[in-house]
């Protein structure tokens, strides 16, 4: 539970922004900007926040689907921004991911065997008749029938696709699953047999998540710590329990009090932020939510505060809390 | 508390009366019965919550209700009466006038709904022109007043500006401000903060609360987020499948829910508020159109099924003081579900 898996060191995603007659860069979106974290082995790790807030650049960046623009990304002592393509490809087979959509990530005219036997063939796994094998058990590990191996993903429901796109991330036996927004584009009752069954197969082969999402009641489900992000930089990183319970960041405490909670009789105090998030290619000066912030000092917005351990494992960027 | 006020109400002036309404889509494959025989009724400055999953024929019961099926392919049958008229069928004319005027609607994504080549002051203009007998001036001075009643800073600038230009926290109060331009007697609100971030979602019920508060608009809420419901409804409908299978007080649907769907639903909602390991789920899918079970729609993935259940379909009947519920639980007298409730 202690050994670190993966290591992300001061990662940064900048893109470039064309602009003028001579199209130059004139500017930076900076949609990660310099976020270190650690996940540990078996843990989930879950990084949420809102719309722009870097989170499913981070998740891409640690698989080299996008290119970092600088930072380390150090998976089982192994730095994997130094790796050249054909390294790195060889290296996916520990790293997988799962997207929202599963019917944009699932390829409309391939049967679904073909789909599940796609990463077996790729990653030179067994001969034709283990691979077979190998596409049934899977189909029956994520709950799906196997007379159901000939049919193509419209044939299947959200949540069925959702299993299917699970059980290709699965098939080549990875040790880390990135998982971005899995069960956001699901029903609630799909969505609770999709979280369940993401449960079960941690459980069962040891896997480690990092779980992207912006539903926080989802995240206090599933996660074992918790990472909050806004434009671009890690501003709050806690236990599950600690985050929920003593948010100390005071983008963190809004965040928690903005969602609804399904009970009429719920009370709580309701921080309403003002504004919109600012944009990430001119980002504030000092701590980027203090033009949000209802605690704003003078030095939030010259300085950019450290993620700084406060005790437990508990990490805050934020003036209030050195 | 709206809820008390609405108990002590004894002149039921209902806005919105909706009877039997059936929405059947003609395809190549055969007729699809959205909506099959939905009722119920809207009171003045009260906010109703319609719940259910995809599919479950929510948001085609507002279309409906709007007069936005398009035709000859949706049929409509039954009845829709807005303060007492019926309105089900009326000519595109006559539902013009309805339209803004009386019944406004909002939409999960702005941006489909506004039309990008307008400016905002453009298209509020547009609207309030089309309503209320004002002055080219003064209809743009009624905009502006509405922007800034939704919350929106520099109302003025905002007015020259396109859709595009806006964050979709605020196209979707320049949407609300479109719709209240007009002092409509029923907002309809299909998923309206479904698309926003948490943070951005607040403000917008927020907003609506108080615009409901201010004007005394009767709210029909569409969405399938049982947090949006909590905090935002007095009484709630819940869909299944193109029927109602529960209709109660917001406190009741929560406290009490009577029919396993409405339950397996609670149940399997991941809370805020706790960290319970395993979550409920409901087994199975909603069935398509095509295989839709003969007897109650639920039955497939019911736990308490029965014989009854496969055979003949339950109707809505009250289970306690304004609270109707549709499961042959009910019906016949079958062995307690209640120990489940908790």
């Amino acid at each position: 539970m202690t050994e670190a898996i993966l290591k992300v060191e001061k990662l940064k995603k900048y893109y470039p922004i064309y602009g003028g007659v001579l199209h130059k860069t004139i500017g930076y979106v900076k949609a990660v900007d310099g976020v270190s974290f650690e996940v540990n082995q078996g843990e989930t790790l879950a990084l949420v926040g809102e719309s722009g807030c870097g989170k499913s650049t981070t998740g891409r960046s640690i698989l080299r689907l996008i290119e970092p623009t600088e930072g380390r990304i150090i998976f089982e002592g192994e730095d994997l921004v130094s790796l050249n393509d054909e390294q790195m490809r060889k290296r996916r087979r520990d790293l997988q991911i799962i997207f929202q959509d599963p019917f944009a990530s699932l390829n409309p005219r391939h049967t679904v065997q073909r789909i599940l036997e796609e990463p077996l063939i790729v990653h030179g796994i067994g001969d034709k008749n283990e691979r077979k094998r190998k596409v049934v058990e899977l189909l029956e590990t994520v709950g799906l029938n196997k007379e159901q191996i000939k049919r193509y993903p419209h044939q299947f429901s959200g949540g069925q696709r959702q299993r299917i796109g699970i059980a290709r991330a699965l098939s080549v036996n990875p040790k880390l699953i990135v998982a971005d927004e899995p069960v956001s584009a699901l029903d609630v009752s799909i969505q609770s047999q999709v979280l369940n069954l993401m449960e079960d197969l941690q459980e069962k082969f040891g896997l480690t998540y990092i779980f992207i999402s912006h539903d926080l009641s989802v995240v206090r489900h599933i996660a074992s710590r918790v990472g909050v992000m806004y434009l671009g930089s890690l501003v709050e990183l806690a236990d599950k329990t600690e985050l929920y319970d003593q948010p100390l960041h005071p983008y963190t405490q809004a965040l928690l009090s903005a969602v609804p909670v399904p009970d009429p009789d719920f009370k709580r105090e309701r921080i309403i932020l003002s504004g919109d998030v600012p944009s990430p290619s001119n980002p504030p000066a000092g701590c980027k939510f203090h033009t949000r912030c209802r605690y704003k000092m003078d030095v939030c917005t010259k300085e950019v505060p450290d993620l700084v351990d406060v005790g437990n494992g508990h990490y805050i960027a934020c003036h209030l809390h050195r | 508390m709206d809820l008390d006020k609405a108990g002590e109400n004894v002149e039921e002036d209902y806005v919105l009366e909706v009877d039997q309404l059936k929405t059947i889509f003609r395809t190549e494959d055969g007729d699809i019965p959205a909506v099959s025989g939905v009722s119920f009724s809207l009171k003045a400055g009260e906010t109703l919550g319609i719940v259910g999953e995809s599919g479950s024929g929510k948001s085609v019961t507002s279309l409906s209700i709007m007069g936005l099926i398009p035709k000859p392919q949706g049929r409509l049958s039954g009845s829709i009466r807005y303060k007492g008229k019926e309105i089900i069928n009326l000519s595109e004319g006559e539902m013009r006038e309805i339209r803004g005027n009386e019944i406004s609607m909002i939409f999960q994504e702005p941006m489909t709904s506004l039309n990008p080549v307008f400016t905002i002051g453009n298209q509020m203009v547009e609207a309030v022109l089309l309503h209320m007998e004002l002055s080219k001036k003064e209809a743009e001075q009624r905009a502006i007043e509405m922007l800034r009643q939704v919350g929106i800073p520099r109302a003025e600038e905002i007015m020259k500006e396109y859709p595009h230009q806006l964050s979709g926290g605020m196209r979707q109060r320049v949407m609300i401000a479109m719709a209240m331009s007009c002092n409509p007697s029923i907002l309809i609100a299909d998923e309206p903060t479904t698309a926003l971030d948490v943070t951005i979602q607040a403000q917008i019920l927020d907003l609506m609360r108080n615009l409901k508060k201010d004007f005394n608009t009767s709210i029909l809420l569409i969405t399938h987020d049982l947090g949006v419901v909590a905090e935002m409804c007095d009484r709630v409908i819940v869909m299944y499948a193109g029927k109602i299978v529960e209709e109660s007080d917001v406190r009741t649907l929560f406290k009490n829910p009577n029919h396993p769907y409405t339950k397996g639903l609670i149940k399997s909602t991941p809370r805020l508020t706790s960290e319970k390991q395993r979550l409920y789920s409901i087994p199975g899918n909603v069935p398509s159109f095509k295989e839709m079970p003969k007897g109650c729609k639920f039955v497939p993935r019911c736990e308490y099924a029965k014989d009854i259940c496969y055979k003949n379909e339950p109707e809505l009947v009250y289970v306690g003081e304004d609270h109707k519920s549709s499961c042959w639980l009910n019906i016949e007298q079958a062995p307690s579900i209640e120990e489940d409730a908790s």
